[in-house]
């Protein structure tokens, strides 16, 4: 079943509730730095084989930038 | 820790229980390229390296570089920051993120500013961000006023420097008020960074010779027209001013003069040439 999350402030549909690793595939980040968050709350990358997401979920996906 | 136990103290800062030899930290925005700022970094020879965290660019980043290959976390302390966040609960959200971003790293510096004008930092917001993040563990630096009541407010807080500003961030107009960096310095025990506001080589002098135990920049280096030179230049302004408060400066004597050379052995003793004419 579809599933409409918010990734990085933008509506997104999926085919279904895909893992985070399978949504890092997605979105061709496989491999680099970065960290989760799903509705406020860290996702670690250690769960990303098995933690789903949810329709309605609040996806964050971050990275470090030039900063001062 | 007052003046004179900061020089009896080993040379190195130590932030968090961990030794640095620079104490210069820098930032990594506004560069043209990861090329020039891993090139500035390493001149600068800061230890200590400020990251910014922000969303991925979804969709768009298919061999898109990497800050962290270019200053890899294995030659540098990453120091994440807030940059940008206006709030303590995106400041705490962030530096989460951040946290296992670099796998665990505690060590942050936190900035909650007050608007987008002035990006003057909010205390009451910094203070809040900072009681959450101590309690959860994190080693916090915060950017601050240079009000010594907040400094000192942060640091019983629990956190690990306090780093009050020179002046408004990426304005370059130097030390504006060098009476409270004064205070502050001795009335913290934690070690103090002076953090925005530096333009040019002298700012980062006097900034040491005041008794900072280390100055943070970002602007000064990469908007320099040729920033490796200016990040050497700050390395050496850093060391200069350091080695300078180490000495310790001789009085100031607004009246007086006192001249260097010896005042006899003169091969006209002084007034004899008057007293011939006369």
């Amino acid at each position: 079943m579809a599933i409409h999350v918010t990734l990085n402030g933008t509506a997104r549909e999926f085919p279904s509730a895909l893992t985070f690793a399978q949504l890092i595939d997605e979105l061709a980040l496989a491999g680099r730095r970065l960290a989760v968050e799903r509705n406020g709350e860290i996702v670690p990358r250690s769960r990303f084989g098995e933690a789903r997401l949810s329709d309605g979920d609040r996806i964050e996906v971050v990275m470090a930038v030039g900063g001062g | 820790m007052n003046a004179p136990d900061r020089i009896a103290a080993a040379d190195v800062l130590e932030v968090a229980g961990k030794a640095y030899r620079s104490r210069l930290l820098v930032g990594t925005g506004k560069y043209r390229d990861f090329e020039e700022t891993a090139r500035a970094i390493e001149a600068s020879g800061a230890e200590i390296v400020t990251v910014a965290i922000r969303r991925t660019n979804i969709g768009q980043n298919a061999g898109e570089p990497n800050l962290l290959d270019a200053l890899p976390p294995s030659r540098y302390t990453i120091l994440p920051n807030t940059a940008g966040c206006y709030t303590a609960e995106d400041a705490v959200r962030t530096l989460r993120l951040a946290r296992e971003l670099l796998d665990g790293h505690a060590l942050v510096k936190l900035e909650v500013l007050g608007d987008a004008q002035s990006l003057y930092p909010n205390m009451p917001e910094t203070l809040a961000a900072a009681k959450t993040l101590a309690a959860e563990g994190f080693q916090v630096m915060a950017y601050c006023s240079d009000d010594p009541i907040m400094a000192k407010q942060l640091e019983d807080i629990g956190c690990v420097a306090v780093m009050p500003l020179a002046s408004l961030i990426g304005s370059g107009m130097g030390i504006l008020n060098p009476w409270n960096l004064q205070i502050i310095i001795d009335r913290v025990q934690v070690p103090v960074l002076v953090d925005a506001g530096i333009g040019t080589a002298s700012d980062a002098a006097v900034a040491m010779e005041l008794g900072c135990d280390g100055v943070l920049m970002n602007t000064a280096i990469a908007k320099a027209q040729d920033p490796v030179r200016m990040a050497r230049a700050m390395k050496l302004a850093v060391e200069a001013g350091r080695e300078a408060f180490r000495a310790g400066r001789m009085a100031k004597k607004p009246y007086e003069a006192s001249a260097s050379s010896p005042e006899g052995g003169l091969i006209a003793p002084s007034g004899s040439a008057r007293k011939k004419t006369a």
